[in-house]
């Protein structure tokens, strides 16, 4: 089975089937990372632009691993190398792209939408790897990826997510993945950080981090942005830490199995202490391996792998 | 020239209601008289340059768009004084006021010479400029409101921009009364407007960031505060939300020298209109939740919104066709807005009478300009076809740009024939 769709712009458009097919194809193409040789032709011949109009170290850098281990070329543009900072457009310098014929486009852009505007124009493929404070569907298909690969499955589990939701495309992503796949979601952080009308999209909200952790059987935590201190989101990181860093005395409180998230990069001593990050629990680790799967998986479903099998 | 309207529904609120014939003569309305009457004629049809038959027609006195942009001088490749022009005739407008937001602002009585002596040079719609409060829109210093009005402006805004400082915005209420201006204000307050659309539910899942109805109604409630300090009026513009309702309302209650408007976009449109980062239908303020968009018509019902001015807010496809949060504010609405209009109508919400009363008599009144249907009164007229449907296209229209929330629509109601000056400036 492969995915009938043209783009994977966010969560909320894919089917139950088609997340549990992305995400099997990923268990699947896990092993290839862990060969001597860790190369498949699968892709041979086709391109993938990894177009990253935003700082990323780890999601470029895994879509860039992913497309080389399916024998894809992968070219890598930053906005700072590329001719939008001579003021070409977003809807230029993507139709230049297009016009080296890539088959899949990989973007990245601090405009929320930025990557419906290309799949709109664009007959590529299109991936988005996050926009704006909008979608991150990649982070959130490896995270679901992660807890199934520990849990055995995410129906029914109870996933705490902590922090800046409104600044935060991995939240929004993650709350519609999870709950499209049967799992309750529940948000923590200080009202500031909370969006308005964040209850229409399907999880429950607190403000009390110790209530949303309370028998979690996983906590996802948020980087909280220093620069957001200046937006007066939060007094200080003194203050955040305490009230909703997770430390081990607060994890007393969690279920007994309970694993820990963060998309990174971490803070460490704000939003989440060391001792919890390098801890038996966490799996901040274990998302990094599998972001290369999962996105292997995506590669290969939108490249024509699937269709090829299909065929065959 | 002579031009008979025959036959059509005439509207002057309050005062006219009924099948007539308008005889027009020259520049001015020479006779209104019943069809069945033959005395008061003052010449035979055969005796007419034009006939119009206007049965199942509205005969109005000429609409008013006191809120346009018509770009010029400075950014005519968005739309120019002729192009805007030409979709106001179109729209059925007689005459417009246009923003002071051009480049250069018109702060100085020569820009405003110019943008009249051009519009004149059409020999179409009348353009009544709006000058700056403030010089260069800065917020800083006044500008010259007595050459202004010397020039021909009729009122002072810096439409686009708050004036943040209160004390000028007193000093501009105060100063103005001497000059005989109104000051139209764009309510917001910055500090809390840095967002993208309305604060809500579909701000929250499309990750765009939010501008409440406080950054609006704050404004409101200052502006109110300083027409009540100053005793001088006030016009609110583009009302969008119920807070700004319910203190405009209240305020005009203890008789408080304020008026309002609305645009067509905010009584039919709603915040989801910008699913999929739809940019045509990005404008501040923003498209708001349908409680406010239903308060809106309750107060274009009950007079707490004096007048709809369009907000006509051209732009090119290189500012619309971009990422949302980098795409410009404003739409366009000239030629959809009698349409816009006619269909609240057809709700319930409004009567026929209140909305000519919206679209010409109101705005008229708070511009110090000439409006009405009288025998001798100058000609300035719009026919309308209520029950005319046509699919809208921006493409079609005459405005030279295309950024409408309303491509596409079945719309109902249009403008057969504009008249000004006794001359008849659009026809379909």
């Amino acid at each position: 089975m492969g995915l009938s769709k043209k783009d994977i712009l966010d969560v909320d458009s894919l089917s139950v089937d088609e997340i549990q097919t992305i995400l099997d194809t990923a268990d699947g193409l896990k092993e290839i990372s862990s060969r001597p040789i860790k190369k498949v032709p699968t892709l041979r011949g086709k391109t993938v632009i990894l177009f990253f109009h935003e700082p990323s170290t780890r999601t470029r850098m895994s879509f860039d691993i992913a497309a080389k281990r399916l024998s894809a070329d992968s070219i890598s543009i930053t906005a700072g190398s590329s001719s939008m900072v001579k003021g070409e457009t977003l809807i230029d310098t993507a139709k230049n792209i297009e016009a080296m014929t890539p088959d899949i486009i990989v973007i990245r852009h601090a405009s929320s939408g930025a990557p419906y505007l290309l799949a709109k124009m664009l007959s590529s493929a299109i991936i988005n790897a996050g926009d704006g404070m909008h979608a991150h569907p990649t982070q959130a298909l490896l995270d679901m990826m992660t807890v199934r690969e520990k849990k055995g499955r995410l129906e029914g589990l109870r996933i705490a997510i902590i922090g800046d939701i409104a600044h935060s495309r991995v939240a929004r992503s993650n709350v519609a993945g999870f709950t499209k796949m049967g799992a309750a979601v529940c948000l923590a952080g200080p009202p500031t950080m909370l969006p308005y009308g964040v209850d229409s999209l399907g999880a429950h909200v607190t403000h009390d981090m110790d209530e949303a952790i309370e028998g979690a059987d996983v906590i996802m935590m948020l980087r909280i942005q220093k620069e957001r201190q200046k937006h007066f989101l939060f007094p200080t990181e003194r203050e955040y830490a305490k009230r909703y860093g997770l430390s081990p005395e607060r994890l007393k409180n969690a279920g007994p199995d309970v694993l820990i998230m963060h998309p990174g990069p971490l803070n460490r001593g704000v939003e989440i202490s060391p001792q919890i990050a390098d801890g038996p629990y966490s799996l901040i680790l274990d998302q990094v391996a599998n972001g290369v799967a999962l996105r292997m998986s995506l590669l290969y479903l939108l490249g024509g792998g699937a269709r090829h099998a299909d065929r065959d | 020239m002579r031009i008979v309207i025959k036959g059509g529904r005439v509207v002057d609120p309050d005062r006219l209601d009924g099948i007539r014939d308008v005889f027009i003569e020259d520049d001015q309305i020479a006779a209104v008289i019943g069809q069945e009457e033959d005395a008061g004629r003052p010449f035979g049809e055969n005796d007419a340059d034009r006939v119009i038959a206007a049965q199942d027609c509205i005969v109005s006195p000429g609409l008013v768009d006191m809120h346009v942009h018509l770009r010029e001088p400075g950014e005519e490749y968005k739309e120019t004084i002729e192009t805007g022009i030409r979709a106001a005739a179109a729209g059925g407008f007689t005459s417009i006021c246009c923003m002071p937001n051009t480049k250069p602002v018109n702060d100085s009585k020569e820009v405003t010479t110019y943008i009249i002596s051009r519009a004149k040079s059409f020999r179409s719609v009348r353009v009544f400029p709006v000058a700056a409060v403030s010089m260069g829109l800065e917020g800083e210093a006044l500008s010259e409101y007595g050459a202004l009005k010397a020039a021909g402006a009729v009122a002072v805004s810096d439409d686009g921009r708050p004036v943040a400082n209160s004390q000028l915005m007193r000093r501009a209420l105060e100063y103005s009364q001497s000059i005989g201006f109104p000051v139209i204000s764009h309510t917001e307050e910055l500090t809390l407007s840095n967002g993208v659309m309305n604060e809500g539910p579909v701000a929250t899942r499309l990750g765009l960031s939010g501008i409440p109805n406080a950054a609006e109604s704050v404004m409101v409630m200052r502006d109110i505060a300083l027409a009540e300090l100053t005793g001088s009026p006030v016009h609110i513009a583009h009302v969008s939300t119920s807070e700004s309702v319910r203190e405009i309302r209240a305020a005009k209650q203890r008789g408080v020298a304020v008026t309002a408007e609305t645009a067509p976009h905010f009584f039919t449109l709603t915040d989801q209109s910008v699913v999929e980062y739809n940019t045509h239908a990005k404008m501040y303020p923003p498209l708001r939740s349908e409680k406010d968009r239903r308060t809106v018509c309750e107060a274009l019902a009950d007079g707490t919104i004096d007048a709809i001015a369009t907000d006509h807010a051209p732009h090119s496809e290189l500012e619309k066709q971009v990422p949302f949060d980098e795409a410009a504010n404003g739409v366009i609405g000239l030629e959809t807005s009698v349409s816009l209009g006619l269909r609240i109508v057809e709700e319930g919400w409004l009567t026929l009478w209140q909305w000519i009363e919206k679209m010409s008599i109101n705005p008229a009144r708070i511009l110090g300009l000439p409006t009405g249907i009288r025998v001798g009164g100058r000609a300035d007229l719009t026919v309308i076809d209520p029950s005319q449907a046509y699919t809208y296209r921006a493409a079609e229209g005459l405005s030279k740009a295309r950024n409408t929330p309303f491509e596409g629509w079945e719309l109902k109601g249009r403008t057969r024939c504009t008249i000004v000056d006794g001359r008849i400036i659009h026809e379909i």
